[in-house]
């Protein structure tokens, strides 16, 4: 080949981001469109479980390989996107002893290093697992930030010249003389829908535009979406969409990633995520992966069922409940029914073969744990079609943010943060930290709950690969918002810190996206403290703040000399008037 | 042991306040308990009555279907906020609308003329910390979120920011409060229309502070008017006050110069966030406004929130005036009925040991959902104190709809009562003959997008108050009469 190939990836979750790094750090000119945020689709809609394995070890022992060696690899390259919590297959009196024991030999089989603990050695690491667990295997579970590992990836293929687009959805798949040569893609034009960030000087389209984007190969990484990029080709890409349910809790009962050991089922694991738990989940097939049912089942049954192995749920705060969608797929013809037994590995789908239609290929199934090792199968795939000779080094070169972790120490002093905020936004910007906190302005913590300071958030607005005025974006950079207030105390503050960069009317159509988009998933979780919060943060935001009656956005407008002007009628009165100084009228008395 | 008085009142807010300077005032012994900090505190210090009537479901503004904010989505996904219809108003006077609220509305209840007694109460009550009383009419103040706001009655301290006055203002922000950036709201003031020409201008607040320091700290400094900066030797540095309008002064000129329209103005008046001093906030306001040569005020905002504790200061001080005993810090944990089913006691729980209350009548004031006064689980929504009716949807999903700020069923719940204020129980008739209820802890409003959350507190905290008083002294034992005699009131 001539010249170097330029390959259009579309999707912007783990799997597409992973394969967009890959492309770019193999010198392949590429270019990630996506049609929300990065993570918009199923990536940031999970429990954020880093796999050891011992999920399949039973089932399916290839996709249990692959996880416990891409468990390791992540672990490496992406340290700061990573918690260690480790894992527990917990056994309850009623759960089957032969399934543990295959458990257990599954999981040694599979080089997934294991060890069996008694119930009460178990309770002594997680003292709120119930009473009657019996026993545990231990496992190396981790907990993963979906949205930080993503937005790292994407940061090191601009690097290294990739071009990233969000908030361009794909409208048409391009098909000249039987053979795919680009995509048609949308720009949206929303508060903030203007991230695009690639090569410097070369000139973007606006928003609301819409381009073309020529390209010599095009992979379909659009998860739940594939069939219907599949469907703008011309080929049947039968993703079979199944959601679950993930409820967050608002404190971290256990520290320990905790899995039921039972065969399959819903409502069987809890993972520490930061300052949360988060219980999944549910399984069940749907039509459409945009527009489904949440239901008021799936929250009860993961609450009441992971009670068992963790009472204090039953009464605990939850947050909010989203759900996700799996892509999951399976070869035509297989004809499972139920969506729990349909496999979780991937499949690469070359439409030259399947289709007779080159110039595409599909990347189906999989999950987040192995995200990268599907980028390195395809990008491979890529690379030998169009004859590129390099060497994937995504297993070796760490993300940024992961390429020193020794710089975790205490910010306290260095930053003027106090002690916990220091160490939290450390942990989150991994080795970045320096670059974004030495600031020699002001730098107040804007969301309190996650301890997030004004300088992240502007870093996650502005800085390389940043989320412009897209709230929702800075959201899961920062994760500002999505603590127990879910944006009551914080939301319109993050919108305060868009001033200079963005209008005003901006600011506030991103403020108004962001606390709309909190109560979504707050209305999962409206009982108890939750309803308290969500009443709280009502009172501030319309009765307070007034932002649900503003006369700016108001059809009429305000008759304002209809209204009191002062017992005076006129500016002389106030402050002056009625405290002379010295005769003090002030609260208190 | 048994603690007794005419009246007893859980509740220490707003409404329970009002409640027992009420009955206090017809001469009956008055007992106040209180839990928690009062929601005061979270509050703005802005007294509304009523500044819009929403569009809800309950007035049959629409009926199924026809508006989607109003539906309950039992777990649709989708946002809908862009097709939310505006609601009546902002209305330029509070007491003519109430007969467009909904039916069991608490205003509707109790009458306008009880908004007025409940106005009226608190001027005389808070004096020259608050300024509105001289007119019926709704005044229009800038808030922190750079909206305007209808209310009642407002701070003194924040008079002199009225937004139907023509004065040029400038709007001051700290670098290191992260609640608004002043440009950007000075920006929204001018798209909401405001008469006046108005920029925005972000400082650093003068002195050493960490860049988290607390408002409380910061209003601290401006009340002793500390000497700031040097190197902690405070002798040698700048008052704060001084400090503060030097930080401010050069930017008076400003407003005009970013796109307002105007030429060149020089600021007549000047907002600060509402942090200006604490007990002596009249003072550090009058010290600023001579420096800069322009009047001053602050932006109602959100907790914590100085002009809140200053007036829950106030009222406090006009309990012990009234000579109402307070007890704050102990919860009442239980309820005993008498054969005839009235409330002969409730338990509060000192230290552990249950302690009886006992009254002729009782004051509910405990709140609504944001203390708890109105509690709720996954199977229902309660009144937990002294478990009363609070009528909700079986199906929780039916508690919310899809946008925000909606037509959210869960806003309006609370207890329905007659109007002498008596709890309803489920079959609709009297639940405790000598119980009145008030403020939040009623259902039916939706004070946050009406702007009535202090009027429904002041009203029917005046209305309880006096019915419970009328209970205890009359011996009317709640019948019907004594209803009778204070829903003639505003007949």
């Amino acid at each position: 080949m001539a010249s170097t190939p330029h390959v259009v990836v579309v999707g912007g979750g783990s799997t597409g981001c992973g394969i967009v790094r890959d492309l770019a750090t193999r010198g392949v000119d590429a270019t990630l469109v996506e049609k929300g945020n990065l993570t918009h689709g199923t990536t940031g809609r999970m429990h954020g479980l880093l796999h050891s394995g011992g999920r399949y070890a039973v089932s399916d022992r290839k996709s249990a390989r692959e996880c416990i060696e891409e468990n390791m690899v992540v672990r490496d390259i992406a340290a700061h996107c990573v918690e260690e919590t480790g894992g527990l297959f917990v056994k309850r009196p009623e759960d089957s002893e032969e399934y543990f024991r295959e458990k257990l030999e599954g999981c040694r089989a599979c080089d997934i290093p294991v060890e069996v603990i008694d119930g009460a050695e178990a309770r002594r690491r997680e003292p709120y697992l119930a009473r009657d667990v019996e026993k545990a295997i231990t496992v190396p579970d981790a907990a993963v930030d979906p949205f930080r590992l993503c937005v790292a990836n994407a940061a090191d293929a601009i690097e290294h010249g990739a071009r990233v687009a969000t908030h361009a959805e794909v409208t048409d798949v391009l098909v000249e003389d039987g053979a795919v040569v680009g995509v048609e893609v949308e720009h949206g034009d929303g508060p903030g829908k203007r991230s695009d960030h690639g090569p410097e000087g070369e000139s973007r389209p606006a928003p609301g535009e819409t381009e073309t984007i020529r390209a010599d190969h095009v992979i379909n990484a659009a998860g739940a979406w594939s069939g219907e990029i599949g469907a703008m080709a011309g080929v049947d890409v039968a993703v079979r969409p199944s959601k679950g349910v993930m409820t967050v809790m608002n404190v971290r009962q256990v520290d320990t990633v905790i899995n039921r050991c039972k065969p399959k089922g819903d409502a069987d694991i809890v993972v520490p995520h930061e300052t949360a738990c988060i219980l999944g989940t549910t399984d069940e097939e749907v039509d459409d992966p945009e527009d489904y049912p949440e239901e008021e089942w799936e929250v009860d049954r993961v609450i009441d069922e992971l009670a068992e192995l963790v009472p204090p749920l039953a009464d605990a705060r939850t947050l909010r409940s989203f759900w996700g969608v799996r892509p999951l797929y399976e070869p035509p013809g297989t004809g499972t029914d139920d969506p729990t037994d349909i496999t979780r590995d991937y499949f690469l789908l070359d439409h030259d073969e399947r289709d007779d239609l080159p110039g595409l290929t599909t990347v189906v199934g999989g999950k987040l744990t192995t995200y990268r090792l599907m980028a390195e199968s395809i990008t491979d795939h890529v690379c030998e079609k169009f004859g590129v000779d390099a060497d994937c080094v995504t297993a070796d070169e760490p993300l940024p943010g992961s390429e020193d972790f020794s710089v975790l120490r205490d910010y306290m002093d260095e930053f003027g943060l106090r002690s916990p905020v220091g160490r939290r936004s450390t942990q989150r910007l991994g080795s970045r930290a320096d670059e974004v906190l030495k600031t020699d302005e002001p730098n107040p913590v804007v969301c309190t709950c996650e301890g997030v300071t004004r300088a992240e958030i502007r870093d996650a607005m502005t800085g390389e690969n940043g989320a412009g005025a897209d709230l929702n974006a800075v959201r899961i950079r920062t994760r500002a918002s999505m603590g127990n207030c879910q944006g009551g105390f914080c939301a319109h503050a993050i919108a305060a810190e868009l001033h200079p960069d963005y209008d005003e009317p901006t600011a506030r159509a991103a403020l108004d996206e962001l606390y709309q988009e909190r109560w979504k998933g707050q209305r999962h979780a409206l009982w108890g403290e939750q309803l308290s919060q969500a009443m709280l943060s009502r009172t501030l935001h319309a009765l307070t703040l007034s932002r649900d009656a503003d006369p700016a956005t108001l059809d009429d407008d305000v008759d304002f000399g209809a209204f009191d002007e002062g017992p005076e009628n006129g500016p002389d009165d106030g402050a002056r008037r009625d405290a002379p100084a010295g005769a003090d009228t002030g609260g208190g008395r | 042991m048994t603690v007794e008085s005419d009246v007893l009142v859980v509740g220490g807010g707003l409404a329970g306040a009002t409640a027992a300077l009420s009955a206090a005032r017809e001469g009956a012994s008055v007992r106040l308990v209180s839990h928690k900090d009062s929601t005061l505190r979270q509050a703005s210090g802005l007294i509304d009555a009523l500044g819009y009537v929403p569009p809800s479901r309950a007035a049959g503004d629409a009926g199924p279907g026809s508006d989607p904010t109003l539906d309950p989505t039992a777990g649709r996904t989708g946002a809908l906020a862009e097709r939310r219809p505006d609601p009546e108003g902002p209305l330029p006077n509070p007491f003519e609308r109430v007969d467009a609220l909904p039916d069991g509305h608490p205003y509707r209840l109790v009458g306008a003329d009880a908004i007025r007694a409940g106005l009226a109460l608190f001027d005389e009550v808070v004096g020259d910390l608050y300024r509105g009383g001289h007119t019926e009419r709704n005044a229009l103040l800038p808030t922190a979120g750079g909206t305007v706001k209808p209310t009642a009655r407002y701070p003194a301290s924040m008079a002199a920011g009225l937004a139907s006055d023509d004065a040029p203002a400038l709007i001051v922000g700290f670098e290191s409060l992260p609640e608004y950036d002043a440009r950007q709201l000075a920006a929204r003031l001018r798209a909401a229309g405001v008469p006046f020409p108005v920029a925005g201008v972000e400082v650093a607040f003068p002195g050493e502070f960490r860049d988290d320091a607390r408002v409380t700290r910061l209003a601290g400094a401006l009340d002793r008017n500390e000497a700031l900066g040097g190197d902690g030797t405070s002798r040698t540095g700048t008052p704060a006050r001084e400090a503060l309008a030097d930080a401010v002064e050069p930017h008076l000129d400003a407003v005009g110069a970013d796109g307002d329209g105007s030429d060149g103005k020089t600021a007549a008046r000047v907002g600060f966030p509402a942090m200006l001093g604490d007990e002596r906030a009249a003072a550090v306001r009058a010290d600023l406004a001579d420096r800069l040569g322009a009047e001053v005020f602050e932006l109602p905002g959100g907790p914590p929130s100085i002009p809140g504790l200053r007036l829950e200061d106030r009222l406090f001080d006009a309990l012990d005036e009234a000579g109402v005993r307070i007890e704050t810090g102990n919860p009442v944990v239980g309820r005993e009925l008498d054969e005839e089913g009235r409330i002969a006691h409730v338990l509060v729980d000192r230290k552990g040991r249950e302690i009886p209350y006992a009254a002729d009548a009782f004051v509910l004031a405990t709140g609504g959902a944001v203390g708890k006064g109105i509690d709720s689980d996954r199977e229902g929504v309660r009144e937990p104190v002294l478990g009363c009716h609070v009528p909700h949807p079986e199906d929780r999903y039916e508690w919310f709809v899809d946008d925000a700020f909606g037509d959210q069923p869960y806003a309006r719940f609370g207890v329905a009562a007659d109007e002498a204020l008596r709890p309803l129980g489920a079959d609709g008739t009297v639940q405790y003959p000598n119980v009145r209820v008030a403020g939040a802890t009623l259902g039916g409003a939706d004070v946050a997008r009406e702007k009535s959350a202090s009027g429904v507190s002041l009203a029917t905290g005046v209305v309880a108050g006096r019915g419970a008083a009328a209970v205890a002294l009359d011996g009317t034992n709640g019948t019907d009469d004594a209803a009778g005699d204070t829903t003639e009131e505003h007949e």
